[in-house]
């Protein structure tokens, strides 16, 4: 199961750096999207999850019944989710007001504020 | 609960602000206030921790390492404060600068959780939580840097955002498996159990990670192409809060993490920071000599300062990583680093507000397209030729100290290039500078394309700029009290055991006790 996973979090930051290496805004969008779902998946990965073990107390005891799941990279995960999607959301605004300012989505013309005015 | 004070205020201050969405002047006077009030906050945490109590505060009453905790140490403290001052002056700066639609719509309370983003990742106490005030900084940096929607700014902003974010995925993969390898994201608690690695290697790669993620945000060599090409398209408001204050919170997170967690890896660390500081510096001041705008040698001159910082922190670990104790000299070069940051903070910011004052009554910030201004306008050209010297490194302003100490501190350490390389860049910043001067200032001041100012304006814009020159004179004139500060901070910084034992046991406020 780990190891699928693995490859999966390889895959996704391996694709996510090919898109953000193109020449398109659209792509390059993508590629923080996938990025972002690769350290997600990374941090699920690295804390070693055990399936079907729920960190859920029994009434009458202290702490649950060991082996038990981290529940920390859950939450660590869920900020992270949400504060990429607002990030994402930001940027899909930006390339489109980009696009209606400048009307090419090639990063290549994008070179305005590089050249000296005179 | 002190030590939430200068997050929670801005945060509410921006609160209030959006109550009063349109109108430009209610809202400006919040903002003042809640600056202000940040200010006196910092201030007053800052006397507390001088005599080298660490103030910690556990929210939610969730002891260290469960609940979050935030911790003031001198370094903590500096820097809060200069971020309240570098606040406060932009914010007066914008009542007279920004334009109507601006102000009335997203400046001030974007610029406010800007501040309490900053705030937050200067006194936080854990990992996870610094990745939270860095994006929370990120967001409010990138609609602030894109309010407006000309079409520079939305260029600058795609390179900006870009670098950014991916720097912020390379922090939260780091976290990823400095949780999964090591099991804590207390920072105190972090710096404990590190040493308990099976494979030291392991460390070093999480050590590097952080260093490259930290290295993005803070525009160290060989990322920093994101920060001249945005830094001077913004309002002249929002580029000196960028400059003052953005950057150095990288800077600071690459110490705080150097210095807390990484110690058994300073000798390898050393090396790797002194060479990426060099080459900062160099490939920054090169950058600046061929720019014919005023914001843009601007820009890359914040790229070569950044390297005088990191200078500091790598001759210090360096030693002591080699020696295996912390010995004065590693404490005067870190402190050099400390006074080098506190120093800029201030003068840089002030370089920017000069600009913007410049880019308001000429128009234009084109070294080609303005001059005479030494004629026309007197008093603008003498506080920037004060900022530009204390930048330049001329005795008596705070610049001067600043390297002083860090070239005392390099030298005494043996470290003669690095020691050669900052002098050769500081002749080089001089030369820039009288760059600046000679074709802004000097020469036959030509008509003015726009309007005069109004006194109002004159007042509202000027104002932050002599205070920001007075503090530089004061620095440099009462060098010994600074310096002390900063080498109690330097000391605070490289001797890990006393931050840790604050976290763990020392004075421990939970929040809803008095502190």
């Amino acid at each position: 199961m780990n190891i699928i996973l693995a490859f999966c979090c390889g895959l996704l930051a391996a694709t996510g750096t090919y898109m953000l290496l193109r020449r398109s805004f659209v792509k390059l969008v993508i590629g923080l999207a996938l990025l972002s779902h690769a350290a997600n998946l990374l941090i699920y990965i690295v804390a070693s999850p055990l399936l079907g073990r729920p960190p859920l107390v029994r009434a009458g005891e202290t702490q649950p019944p060991a082996p038990f799941a981290d529940p920390l990279p859950g939450a660590l995960i869920l900020t992270a989710i949400v504060i990429s999607f607002g990030v994402v959301a930001f940027t899909i605004v930006l390339i489109k007001r980009t696009y209606e300012e400048i009307g090419t989505d090639d990063l290549d013309q994008m070179t305005s504020t590089d050249r000296d005015l005179c | 609960m002190l030590i939430a004070l200068p997050v929670l205020i801005p945060m509410l201050g921006a609160a209030l602000c959006l109550l009063f969405w349109g109108r430009s002047r209610p809202q400006a006077v919040l903002a003042l206030a809640s600056t202000a009030s940040m200010l006196a906050a910092s201030v007053w945490i800052l006397f507390d921790v001088r005599d080298g109590t660490i103030l910690t505060l556990n929210f939610g009453g969730w002891q260290a390492p469960f609940g979050i905790t935030f911790v003031a140490d001198l370094f903590g403290a500096i820097m809060v404060t200069l971020g309240a001052i570098v606040g406060l002056a932009v914010m007066a700066f914008s009542v007279g600068a920004s334009d109507r639609l601006r102000a009335s719509s997203g400046h001030y309370p974007l610029s406010l959780t800007l501040l309490a983003a900053v705030s937050g990742a200067f006194l936080t106490g854990d990992l996870f939580n610094l990745y939270v005030w860095f994006e929370l900084m990120l967001l409010s940096s990138f609609v602030l840097l894109t309010l407006g929607g000309e079409r520079g700014q939305l260029e600058g902003a795609i390179k900006y955002v870009t670098l950014n974010l991916l720097s912020s995925m390379l922090f939260l993969m780091a976290i990823g498996l400095i949780y999964g390898t090591v099991g804590t994201l207390n920072m105190a608690d972090l710096a404990r159990r590190i040493d308990d690695l099976q494979d030291p290697k392991l460390a070093t790669l999480l050590a590097t990670l952080l260093l490259v993620s930290f290295g993005i945000k803070a525009g160290a060599f060989p990322f920093f192409f994101w920060l001249p090409a945005s830094y001077h398209t913004p309002p002249p408001a929002v580029s000196a809060l960028f400059s003052g204050l953005l950057t150095k919170v990288g800077v600071y997170a690459i110490i705080r993490v150097l210095s807390l967690i990484f110690d058994q890896e300073w000798s390898l660390l050393g090396d790797v920071v002194l060479v990426v500081a060099g080459l900062t510096m160099v490939t920054g001041v090169l950058g600046a000599i061929v720019q014919n705008d005023m914001r843009r040698i601007l820009s890359f001159h914040i790229v070569s300062q950044i390297g005088y910082m990191l200078m500091g922190l790598g001759i210090a670990i360096g030693l002591v990583g080699s020696l295996g104790a912390s010995s004065p000299i590693a404490v005067l070069a870190m402190s050099g680093a400390v006074f080098y940051i506190f120093h800029h903070i201030i003068v840089k910011a002030n370089l920017f507000l000069i600009s913007g004052a410049v880019l308001i009554t000429t128009g234009s910030t084109n070294l080609k397209e303005v001059n005479g201004l030494a004629k026309s306008h007197p008093f603008l050209s003498m506080l920037f030729l004060i900022s530009s010297m204390s930048l330049a490194g001329i005795p008596i302003l705070s610049g001067f100290w600043a390297k002083f100490v860090l070239v005392r501190g390099g030298l005494e350490a043996g470290s003669y290039t690095i020691v050669l390389v900052s002098l050769a860049v500081s002749l080089l910043t001089l030369y820039s500078m009288t760059k600046i001067w000679t074709q802004v200032f000097w020469g036959e001041p030509d008509d003015l394309k726009s309007p005069p100012l109004d006194r109002r304006t004159k007042a509202w814009v000027y104002s932050p700029i002599a205070g920001m020159c007075v503090l530089t004179i004061c620095i440099g004139i009462g060098a010994e009290s600074s310096a002390k500060l900063a080498l109690d901070a330097a000391e605070q910084l490289l001797d890990s055991s006393r931050y840790i034992d604050a976290v763990f046991d020392g004075a421990s406020a939970q929040i809803g006790d008095a502190p």
